[in-house]
């Protein structure tokens, strides 16, 4: 199976070990993905509310890239939920509307680019493991399985609604990551807030009402006793696993759940070492929720810092803010 | 100097009122059809359906000697017999007259006056050279068995079949499940009156069971149908009780012995349990049970028999066969009724997944007194009783993703549920969750108020989610109703114990199917179409053929009451009338011309042909004739003639339609 594939910003940065576990998991599963050559940016949520003519030539210009990569099958996977949603969206548009396409292909042409519409069909990772290779074939693979482990499935909002092209999955009540943390032998819990928002940038604008997002979906996730909750979207991630601990500053409470992604937890039970998976960076540690399934991750040195010497220069101060 | 012309046609163009003259120019088309061949006099009339435009139709048939007529109007489905009546007091043969359809056809289609004015000018041409090749033709006279089937013994059923039973007529009545009564049978109290359904429905089951103008076959399906109006040929499949009906007196010891539980998953809604050998609920007609062998020990290890050994009058019957029981009827009424829509279809109500998340006919079977609790309202663990209860309207109805439509009954049953919980549960809070409240019909409204009064809060909104994830305080351990609350424009969430589902209606799953089996039509819902929506609302397209009740949309029991009798008197008008007047339109074989290839004898779907090996010519017997035209199509040597609509009289109509594309060809390109 071979695949046209968009990482995404995130996914060379903060969610690279997303990106590492996924195409770690790969290989055995016999899915390849081709990288798009000279990718860009999908230019976010916030791109769109700027400018959107330019937002969407921003996003057609993948799209054109991803058309001319050699296999790709005429299919453009995305790991991350939201450039899945904007690849998707303007995909559905080009197609719907001649009039639009012709605009865009006119910004195209100036860098000697073309893209015709209906040319790709864009999938989410998780949408490609569950229904191109399927539960069974994961199933095979399994070699430690995640025995005793409850795991709170995430889908966070964007992956299914709204369903710009055919929805692989409920819009409402999702369910294809349950049964994929199932085949891998995890014990999942009924996560009633699976396909609620993370706040997505509120954690930028408003404390408040991001802070309260995040707690619900934690406390819900901890009211179910969930030992880990697993995601499949970096913003997600990053909200739930970099902001749990101001949040609970906020709302004076105390929790303490790892965010993994699914592909992580298919590469530990794939067998696949753990450092391989890139466990270890989060930030809320998954240590004590790993060891029930006898994963051991080891410690990095990195609360050393390097050593200056004498004959290096001190740094340029940066001016304080405020 | 003009040529005599060999038939005199009249042509009549009809205003219709504004209808037609609104949009095309009927003057103008009057003027231009007088100017054609043929056509000696030509006129436009503001309503030629009226006494007076029949009447211009006979006076100039006789003062200008008429022989052909063409009126343009609305559809034949409206007034054909109308003109072809008038045609006839003008001393004409009736089928010397053709219709053109000028309104469903053009006017109302279009605002465009010039183009409809071109178009209604190219219709009436068709039919003016069309009708210049009509032959005189005589109504075939067709005789109507007295007998008549009625598939489905739900209420609407049930009052079609007693209607004519009583009115001294046999009916063949045809249920699927082991006993009649429908989903009447199923509910506790009917609104607006608070009747007990079972105590009003249980009477009428009865005299269907005892009557003898009634042949009850329940736990059967009818498998095949053919023939037409009248004439009839139905084949029922009888499925296996395992129960000899001769012998079984009903004691209901076999079911009190069985040792096999299954939940019931149709009369009970899936919330109680059932024997394998079972009668559905203990007033059941007929009183046999019935033996279900996927569920059945013995079925399926070869053991048990204990209803066998036990029974007092040896009826069980474990190598009993389906039986195909073949009836001759003149009318079918179908009264097949609806299914409840599943509310798992709509996951962020949490049915089927939230425990004390329960559809309406799961409350229905739980407020009953004959249900699993015994009438005492009780969540899903079977002993604690909410102290609040959510009623959603509307689940998967009037919601553009689901069911388009209002399913018309579920704003008065969710009252009735509420009278209900607040009658069994005098402090409970009850929260009725609406978009609007429709409450037409007599005492309707006055149970709303009623309501009102009883403290059943109203909520102005459709629910968003139903979940048990807590977030504010006094949600711990409750059903979070979450809705907007459109009239004070605020988003609330309400915990509650218990939440009732108040599913909509929907076709019967295997509607197209039947509608397929019966010949005629369904929407695109699944619903069985009427003739007419507002005229002729139990006859279908297909004559003999009515239907009754929510089989062709959603209704109470009142309105499915009134269809079930409408449809039945419909059948005794044609009953006591003995004989009807089918159309002429039958094919017939040129025994010269006839090859005897016998491709037509095969192609036939009424068996209506038959080859006579002396002379090797096939035959087309007349009464049999349905008229479709397929032996027509298929016959290579040209020698089948469908009358009133032979080839002369079909291609004359194209040629006459094109009338202006012949024109256009004339000016060289």
């Amino acid at each position: 199976m071979k695949y046209g594939y968009y990482p995404g910003c995130s996914l060379e940065r903060n969610a690279n070990s997303y990106h590492k576990s996924a195409m770690a998991v790969s290989k055995p599963l016999g899915v390849e993905f081709a990288e798009i050559d000279d990718w860009n940016c999908c230019g976010a949520t916030e791109y769109i509310a700027l400018d959107m003519m330019a937002s969407f030539a921003l996003v057609a210009r993948n799209l054109a890239k991803a058309a001319e990569l050699p296999g790709n099958g005429h299919q453009l996977v995305c790991p991350c939920s939201l450039c899945y949603l904007n690849m998707s969206k303007t995909e559905v548009y080009l197609e719907r509307s001649p009039e639009f396409a012709t605009k865009i292909n006119t910004a195209l042409a100036a860098g000697g680019m073309h893209y015709e519409p209906g040319n790709l069909r864009v999938r989410h990772l998780l949408d490609v493991f569950v229904n191109d290779v399927g539960y069974d074939a994961i199933a095979e693979k399994v070699t430690h399985p995640l025995k005793g482990l409850r795991i709170a499935p995430y889908y966070g909002c964007m992956i299914v609604r709204p369903a710009y092209q055919q929805p692989f999955d409920d819009e409402e009540y999702p369910t294809t990551l349950d049964k994929l943390m199932k085949a891998l032998g995890g014990e999942v819990v009924d996560f009633p807030l699976k396909a609620s928002c993370c706040g997505g940038h509120m954690t930028q604008i408003s404390e408040s009402v991001a802070f309260d997002l995040i707690h619900r979906i934690i406390k819900n996730a901890a009211d179910y006793q969930a030992d880990v909750i697993v995601t499949l979207c970096p913003m997600c991630q990053l909200n739930l696993d970099a902001y749990q601990d101001a949040m609970n500053k906020y709302m004076k409470t105390n929790y303490h759940i790892p965010i993994l992604y699914f592909t992580q937890l298919m590469g530990l039970a794939f067998g696949m070492a753990s450092t391989e998976m890139g466990i270890g960076k989060e930030f809320i540690d998954a240590r004590q929720a790993l060891a029930k399934i006898g994963v051991e991750v080891p410690v990095e040195d990195a609360g050393k810092k390097k050593k200056t010497t004498k004959e290096e220069l001190p740094m340029p101060r940066m001016p304080e803010e405020g | 100097m003009s040529e005599e012309p060999k038939e005199r046609v009249g042509v009549y163009v009809c205003h219709c009122g504004t209808n037609i003259a609104g949009v095309v120019d009927v003057e103008d088309v009057a003027k231009w059809a007088g100017e054609q061949p043929n056509v000696v006099c030509s006129r436009d009339y503001k309503f030629m359906c009226s006494s007076l435009g029949q009447e211009l139709i006979e006076q100039d048939i006789k003062e200008h000697d008429l022989t052909r007529i063409v009126v343009a109007s609305c559809s034949p489905h409206m007034h054909e017999k109308t003109f072809r009546t008038a045609t006839e007091h003008g001393g004409l043969n009736p089928y010397l007259f053709e219709m053109a359809n000028i309104r469903e056809h053009d006017s109302w289609a279009t605002n465009d006056k010039e183009m409809a004015t071109q178009k209604a000018k190219a219709l009436v041409n068709a039919a003016i050279e069309r009708v210049i090749h009509h032959q005189p033709l005589e109504p075939i006279p067709v005789e109507i068995n007295p007998n008549t089937l009625v598939v489905g013994g739900g209420i609407a059923g049930i009052s079609a079949a007693l209607e004519l039973a009583n009115a001294g007529y046999h009916v063949y009545m045809v249920e699927r499940e082991p006993s009649i009564g429908g989903h009447m049978a199923q509910l506790d109290k009917t609104f607006p009156t608070l009747d007990c359904s079972a105590c009003i429905l249980t009477p009428r089951m009865v005299e269907v069971g005892q009557h003898p103008n009634i042949t009850l076959w329940s736990y059967s399906e009818v498998e095949n149908v053919s023939g037409y109006i009248g004439n009839f040929s139905v084949t029922v499949r009888k499925k296996a009780r395992y129960v000899n009906e001769g012998l079984c007196t009903g004691c209901g010891i076999c079911e009190e012995k069985c040792p096999r539980k299954v939940v019931d998953e149709v009369f009970e809604a899936g919330l109680s349990y059932r024997k394998a050998v079972y009668r559905p609920f203990p007033q059941a007609v007929p009183k046999y049970p019935v033996l279900d062998p996927s569920n059945c020990t013995y079925f399926e290890r070869g053991k048990c028999k204990a209803c066998q050994i036990l029974c007092p009058t040896n009826a069980i019957d474990f190598e009993q066969q389906d039986e195909l029981m073949q009836i001759q009827v003149g009318n079918i009424i179908l009264a097949t009724g609806f299914d409840l829509f599943d509310a798992r279809r709509i996951s962020q109500y949490g049915y089927g997944r939230l425990a004390n998340v329960f559809s309406s006919l799961e409350f229905e079977r739980l407020v009953n007194a004959s249900g699993p609790t015994g009438g005492k309202i009780m969540l899903r663990d079977g002993v604690t009783q909410p102290e609040s209860v959510a009623i959603v309207h509307c689940v998967g109805s009037r919601d553009k993703n689901y069911n388009e439509y209002c399913s018309k009954v579920c704003c008065m049953y969710s009252l009735k549920f509420a009278h209900l919980v607040h009658e069994r549960l005098p402090n409970a809070e009850i929260y009725n969750f609406y978009i609007d409240m429709r409450t037409p019909g007599k005492g309707y409204e006055e149970f709303y108020h009623r309501l009102l009064h009883e403290g059943a809060h109203f909520i102005r909104g459709r629910v968003a989610e139903i979940t048990d994830a807590a977030r504010l305080p006094g949600e711990e351990g409750k059903l979070i109703v979450q809705a907007e609350d459109t009239l004070i424009g605020r988003q609330r969430r309400i915990p509650v114990d218990m939440v009732i589902l108040s599913a909509g209606v929907e076709a019967r799953h295997d509607s197209k199917d039947i509608s397929l089996l019966f010949g005629m039509g369904c929407d695109f819902e699944g619903f069985f179409v009427e003739r007419h929506p507002k005229l002729d609302p139990v006859a279908t397209m297909t004559e003999g053929v009515f239907i009754a009740g929510a089989c062709q949309g959603p209704k109470d029991i009142p309105d499915s009451v009134a269809q079930g009798a409408a449809a039945s008197a419909r059948v005794a008008g044609l009953i006591s009338r003995a004989t009807v007047m089918m159309e002429p339109v039958r094919a017939h074989i040129d025994a010269e011309a006839c090859s005897g290839c016998r491709i037509c004898n095969n192609m036939c779907p009424y068996n209506a042909i038959v080859f006579h090996e002396d002379r090797k010519v096939s035959e087309v017997i007349t009464a049999l004739c349905q008229g479709c035209g397929t032996c027509v199509a298929a016959c290579p040597s040209a020698a089948i003639t469908g009358a009133h609509f032979t080839n002369q009289q079909v291609l004359s109509e194209i040629e006459g339609i094109l009338w202006d594309v012949r024109e256009r060809q004339l000016v060289p390109a």
